[in-house]
């Protein structure tokens, strides 16, 4: 066990290392000058020249690369081009926001997802599979924004329960926090349970095929306790691939719902930043995004071999 | 004390009649062989008896454990009644016990589901049980997991939870098939101890006539779901009154005729010259690197034209791994290979091209080694690739119908697909495919290992023949001795990755000079023997 967990941690800062590389060489081969464009069309080369100097853009490529990778280490990110406050500030006023809201959506679609596809499973060609098949085919194929303007119209505009976007701070205390991304989390959580309970039915299928299912039934269990006793871990380990990949995603994906409910979230700050070419901003939050899937990634690993013992032991 | 009884049972899956006359009865303490070939209706029968049939089926008839009648049993008493009082051995040990729990839960399970034991006991009663079956606490805590063992080592497993509660009846899916030739035999054992010691009955379905010979106190013989003879093991087999008996007996000793005599005086058609493979094995430690296993370790033969030549050993002992460095599929780490005198491939040189067509293969799975999506005709003619001219339109059909023909299948067989054909008729499909580009050599790999008896028998018929009349070789290799004692001149045994022994097939099955050699014909069960042993 311990063997692999350092394996795994060693995989985890070569990636790491890599990744940042990677989105340093990239950044730099972006084209647009990040002094220029502070400066305006008409500014004197001079200027723009003593900026660049005061930006650090004109130290060596290595030179630049270590001192970001140093100052990432110290949790400086620098300092916005457009906005001129710390990156660190901007990006933590919308961490505070996406973080949850990334858990809130993926709470969801698990507690959707596990049942759903267990009963789809569980009870294979009955009017539940069929039911659960139909709605997330459903799931999968509507535009998450359109389904969260339904949403907006229904709770928000003819009922009066939730507010239609924004965001009052958690200063606002929990409960109305929660209450604002109540809506945005169910538009973020649908496809995501859809996707998951899908998943998770396959591969329950798959393994109430097994033979040692045949075993346990012949021990004298009941159907259901075989499914709940050696079907369902056996059957996790796609499961939590997806789960893990779903984090990933909804964490920087929730742009088009953080637009919709007006929510200042990571989403918005990186589309802002590209379109104002606020490099270092988009840098900072991209390399954050990197780092929490690596981070995930490492977690679903740990969580393979808490289901699974073979991994302890074994390479994949 | 009747145990089980069965009577009238019929069975029909989505309509269609799987069994339909089961008659079977078996005492307390005894041992009941069901005997049939695939499709017989063995496993519906002991699935029958567990009210574990697959959806879709419906029985009638009537089935009595230990007196109680199973039809006036509902879902609940059911799952009371699968084990506790009749436990079931599957076939397959490597994927009969769940991956992810330690085998002393599992075995625990059974006590824990049935008696509402704590979990404390039932570990205490898991303790005991492995114990019983061979697996003491030293090396066999109750916190391994199934990856830990061996295919014999899960088998005891899997009895020791079949038998936990004490079951009056013990249904035993071909427990030993997936095994080797000398655990098959510490697992029969261990039954028939079992048996005698718990008073168990025993259901014992197999395939193989011997087994159930030497261990069986009654047999039932079944053909198409249906039992067409029982009694008495002995008296059975002595009379061998019904028909499907003696075919079924005939093709199980069944040796195939052959009439031309390897031709020793020309050059060897293969020639495998201290070939040695080795494996990198994974690394245990970041920076140590770990030695190379060694597969195969300096291994010399050679085959005659016209010689049929078997190689047998355990799983795991490297005859695979032969087979495919010959083939050179993998690449050697010493000595080299000759084809017909010729350097096909050697350490460190891959393997010479032109060669490649004087030798072909015939694998185990007749399901598994076919493109389902191809027609006969592009299957079979697949080989023309390896030749430098390869035949062409009419050229081409006729040289597809020939090996087709030549393998007892028909020229209209080349339009179907191969999901259309039986099992032997699949296996006879890969011998055209190996046929048809006339090569000197054919390496058959367990290639009549997962056909039925009656089958087998005709396949080596057919390999015989094909031998006799093309001056073929073959390099047959197998797990089972029967087979390789029927077909080949000569045999090589393997162990830990060398050649213990090697003469002439009668002279080594007769007299083996090695312990290892020794050990595997004592273990292999024999038809005869049985048989002519003292009653006991």
């Amino acid at each position: 066990m311990t063997a692999y967990l350092l394996r795994r941690l060693l995989s985890l800062c070569l990636s790491l290392i890599a990744a940042s590389l990677v989105i340093f060489l990239v950044m730099e081969m972006v084209p647009g000058d990040p002094a220029s464009f502070m400066m305006g069309l008409n500014a004197d080369p001079a200027a723009v020249a003593a900026l660049r100097s005061q930006l650090g853009l004109d130290a060596p490529l290595p030179l630049r690369y270590l001192g970001w990778v140093a100052g990432l280490l110290q949790g400086d990110f620098g300092v916005s081009y457009t906005y001129r406050v710390p990156v660190s500030e901007l990006i933590a006023e919308r961490v505070v926001i996406s973080l949850p809201l990334t858990l809130y959506a993926l709470t969801l679609s698990t507690l959707i997802a596990f049942p759903a596809g267990i009963i789809a499973a569980a009870r294979r060609n009955s009017f539940a599979d069929f039911s659960v098949m139909g709605a997330t085919q459903f799931g999968v194929a509507i535009p998450n924004f359109w389904f969260a303007m339904i949403l907006v119209l229904i709770f928000s505009i003819n009922l009066r329960w939730m507010s239609a976007g924004g965001f009052p701070g958690w200063e606002a205390g929990f409960g109305s926090a929660m209450k604002a991304l109540t809506l945005p989390a169910i538009a973020l959580a649908l496809p995501q349970a859809s996707i998951l309970a899908r998943v998770m039915r396959s591969s329950l299928i798959d393994t109430l095929e097994e033979d040692f299912m045949r075993t346990a039934r012949a021990k004298g269990l009941s159907r259901s306790q075989a499914l709940w006793r050696h079907a369902l871990r056996n059957a996790l380990i796609p499961v939590l691939t997806i789960i893990g990949l779903q984090f990933s995603f909804l964490l920087a994906g929730g742009i088009i719902i953080e637009n919709v409910f007006y929510l200042p979230g990571l989403g918005r700050l990186v589309f802002q930043a590209i379109t104002q070419r606020d490099l270092i901003v988009v840098r900072s939050v991209v390399i954050l995004l990197v780092f929490a899937v690596i981070v995930v990634t490492f977690l679903v690993d740990l969580a393979y071999a808490a289901v699974d013992p073979r991994l302890r032991r074994h390479r994949q | 004390m009747t145990a089980l009884s069965i009577s009238n049972l019929k069975v029909q899956i989505h309509g269609t009649t799987v069994l339909h006359d089961i008659d079977l009865s078996l005492d307390a303490g005894r041992i009941l062989g069901v005997v049939g070939e695939s499709g017989s209706g063995k496993s519906m029968t002991a699935l029958s008896v567990m009210q574990l049939l697959p959806r879709g089926s419906v029985w009638s008839g009537d089935i009595r454990v230990a007196g109680n009648d199973l039809d006036t049993l509902d879902e609940a008493a059911l799952c009371q009644m699968r084990g506790r009082d009749v436990g079931m051995i599957f076939q397959e040990p490597m994927t009969a016990l769940n991956p992810v729990r330690t085998i002393g839960d599992q075995v625990a399970e059974t006590v824990c589901v049935h008696t509402g034991a704590s979990r404390r006991e039932a570990l205490a009663i898991a303790r005991r049980m492995l114990d019983r079956v061979g697996l003491p606490e030293d090396r066999f805590p109750l916190d391994r997991y199934p990856h830990d063992l061996s295919g014999g080592q899960r088998q005891r497993v899997v009895i020791a939870q079949a038998i936990a509660l004490r079951p009056k009846v013990l249904i035993a899916d071909e427990p030993s098939t997936a095994l080797d030739v000398t655990t098959q035999a510490q697992i029969l054992d261990l039954l028939r101890q079992l048996v005698r010691e718990e008073d168990m009955g025993l259901m014992l379905i197999t395939h193989d006539l011997a087994v159930v010979a030497g261990l069986a106190d009654s047999i039932a013989i079944l053909k198409e779901g249906a039992v067409v003879e029982s009694g008495p093991t002995r008296e059975v087999f002595r009379a061998l009154r019904h028909p499907y008996t003696r075919a079924l007996f005939s093709a199980s000793a069944h040796v195939p005729e052959r009439s031309r005599k390897p031709a020793l005086a020309r050059t060897p058609v293969l020639a495998v010259e201290n070939v040695v493979r080795e494996y990198q094995q994974p690394r245990r430690r970041l920076f140590v690197r770990p030695p190379p296993f060694r597969a195969v370790d300096q291994v010399s033969f050679e085959i005659r034209h016209g010689e049929n030549v078997g190689l047998v050993g355990e799983s795991g002992c490297g005859k695979s791994t032969l087979a495919r460095a010959i083939l050179a599929l993998d690449g050697l780490q010493g000595g080299n290979i000759r084809l017909n005198g010729h350097v096909f491939t050697s350490a460190g040189d891959g393997p010479n091209p032109e060669l490649r067509s004087r030798m072909q293969v015939v694998f185990q799975d007749p399901y598994g080694s076919f493109n389902p999506r191809h027609r006969v005709h592009r299957l079979v003619s697949e080989p023309f690739h390896l030749v430098g001219s390869a035949p062409r339109g009419a050229e081409l059909d006729r040289r597809v119908d020939r090996a087709l023909t030549e393998v007892g299948l028909t020229s209209s067989d080349a339009g179907k697909y191969i999901h259309e054909f039986s099992g032997g008729q699949r296996q006879r499909i890969a011998i055209a495919r190996a046929l048809i580009i006339e090569p000197a050599l054919i390496v058959l790999d367990e290639a009549v290992s997962a056909l039925d008896v009656s089958i087998r028998a005709q396949v080596l018929d057919l390999l015989a023949g094909l031998s006799d009349r093309l001056d073929l070789s073959y390099l047959f290799i197998s797990h089972d001795l029967s087979v390789v004692r029927a077909i080949t001149d000569r045999v090589l045994v393997m162990k830990d990755g060398q050649i213990v022994e090697q003469g002439e097939t009668e002279s080594v099955f007769r007299n083996p000079q090695h312990p290892y050699t020794q050990t595997l014909v004592a273990a292999t069960p024999s038809l005869e023997a049985a048989l002519a042993a003292p009653a006991s």
